[in-house]
């Protein structure tokens, strides 16, 4: 059996490496920041590390309920699926900078993408 | 093992984690993941040692405290945690000075029969007779100074300030409880970049950083800038220019974002000016001390600027009446 993504893509060190360019590039996109304004740095970035971590096909306690629960406020402030594609984007990006091959890319971006419907509480 | 818990022994079994075992006794505490993520459940060791992976995940400013996740920790030997909130003691300690440094500041030098244990940067809680409390950051130098230094700015209506500006004397008793907060300097790496920023009485617990970085031969450059509006809220500028002159490594940059603005000073805000000096700080340990927005702003800045948080040490000054007398009243901001 082949080694599961987390551990193709480089596991918990991998997370480590892209966590702050991934939360840097979100902090900086003018067209999803706002959604942030009131959030803490520090739990905000833990909450990106838990995000990536699962992305990557890591271990995780992600459910689709805390993830329907967490953005329903965000939701009610007009969170859609062009915020959800700009984070999508924000992703990529970070995955092409850090040199992801492009098929483990594909498979973090088709784990991310999963989590559209739970995100926008649909 | 062993494990002191405010007033009492609790038993703490061979494969058994901190949280387990004093939950398993009865003791309430707040934690969520119990996997060392979340850093809920985050408790205090004052005695003995804890396994390194209960503090891995944890900033090295805590680590130097003793902080640790009971979640995560299996001890290895007794421990003596710090007691819970509302039960640490409060110590009588003596006013020595009260001096005027500024129109609306006051340095106060207290004295205590038993001497502290701080880091410069770090706050106490002072405690009037009547119950009344408020927080100060700590300017002074433990081993070098012999009293605690706080500075204190005057809000107009806050009682505890209106008290200490007209009333208090040399020679009175107040208490204190403390030190608390993790902004203070760490001498793992002395070529390391520093950047400190505070706005009025932020600069309180900076010249105490600072002061501690170059007493301990920090080597890498130090730039210290501080902000307020007006020309005579820049109470220790003199000061701080000697240091500039005593140690090549020491920059300090005054910032007033008033209208008047003297040649030797900069004109804006102190995080403006600063992070314009200084766009890349990757690398950098920056440390914000002072008005509650600009030190939110500048923490997003200096990340964004390619600070790692982790080295980042925030002390936002809010103005919480901490009174147990009262307990919802707010001091109101001066006009």
């Amino acid at each position: 059996m082949s080694d599961s993504l987390f551990e193709r893509i480089g596991g918990a060190a991998a997370v480590d490496a892209a966590v702050d360019l991934f939360y840097r590039k979100v902090l900086s996109d003018g067209r999803i920041n706002h959604f942030f304004d009131d959030s803490d740095l520090d739990d905000q970035r833990a909450k990106q590390k838990a995000f990536l971590t699962m992305a990557f096909g890591g271990p995780n306690d992600y459910s689709g309920k805390d993830l329907r629960s967490a953005h329903a406020p965000l939701v009610a402030k007009g969170l859609g699926d062009t915020h959800f594609d700009a984070v999508a984007e924000n992703l990529q990006l970070t995955l092409n900078e850090l040199g992801v091959p492009g098929d483990l890319s594909a498979e973090v971006m088709q784990i991310a993408g999963g989590t559209r419907d739970d995100v926008l509480n649909r | 093992m062993a494990i002191r818990y405010g007033k009492r022994v609790y038993h703490c079994g061979p494969s058994e984690t901190v949280l387990e075992a004093l939950r398993r006794q009865g003791v309430e505490l707040a934690y969520s993941c119990t996997k060392g993520t979340c850093q809920t459940c985050m408790l205090r060791a004052d005695g003995g040692a804890v396994p390194p992976e209960a503090q891995a995940e944890l900033k090295d400013t805590l680590r130097a405290q003793g902080y640790f996740l009971p979640c995560v920790c299996v001890p290895g030997q007794d421990l003596e945690l710090a007691p819970p909130d509302g039960e640490a003691g409060f110590f009588p300690a003596l006013v020595m000075e009260a001096e005027r440094l500024a129109e609306d500041v006051r340095r106060l030098r207290l004295r205590q029969i038993k001497p502290l244990s701080y880091r410069a940067g770090q706050f106490i809680h002072l405690r009037r007779a009547d119950g009344l409390l408020r927080s100060y950051s700590l300017a002074s130098l433990p081993g070098r100074d012999r009293d605690l230094e706080l500075h204190v700015k005057y809000l107009r209506g806050g009682r505890m300030t209106t008290w200490i500006f007209q009333d208090l004397r040399p020679g009175e008793r107040v208490e204190i409880r403390g030190p608390s907060g993790s902004c203070f300097y760490t001498e793992d790496r002395p070529e390391q970049p520093l950047l400190l920023i505070g706005t009025g009485t932020g600069l309180a617990p900076l010249m105490g950083i600072a002061r501690d970085a170059l007493n301990r031969g920090h080597t890498g450059p130090i730039h210290l800038y501080h902000g307020t509006r007006d020309p005579g809220g820049l109470y220790q500028k003199l000061e701080l220019e000697w240091w500039a002159t005593q140690h090549g490594n020491f920059h300090f940059v005054p910032c007033l974002s008033g209208a008047e603005v003297p040649r030797d000073c900069r004109m804006g805000r102190a995080d403006e000016v600063a992070f314009a000096a200084h766009p890349d700080l990757g690398g950098w340990r920056v440390f914000l001390c002072g008005c509650p927005p600009m030190v939110h702003a500048a923490k997003k800045r200096a990340y964004l600027a390619g600070a790692d948080l982790a080295q980042i040490h925030a002390d936002p000054f809010e103005l919480r009446d901490l009174g147990e007398s009262a307990k919802s009243r707010k001091s109101p901001l001066p006009q």
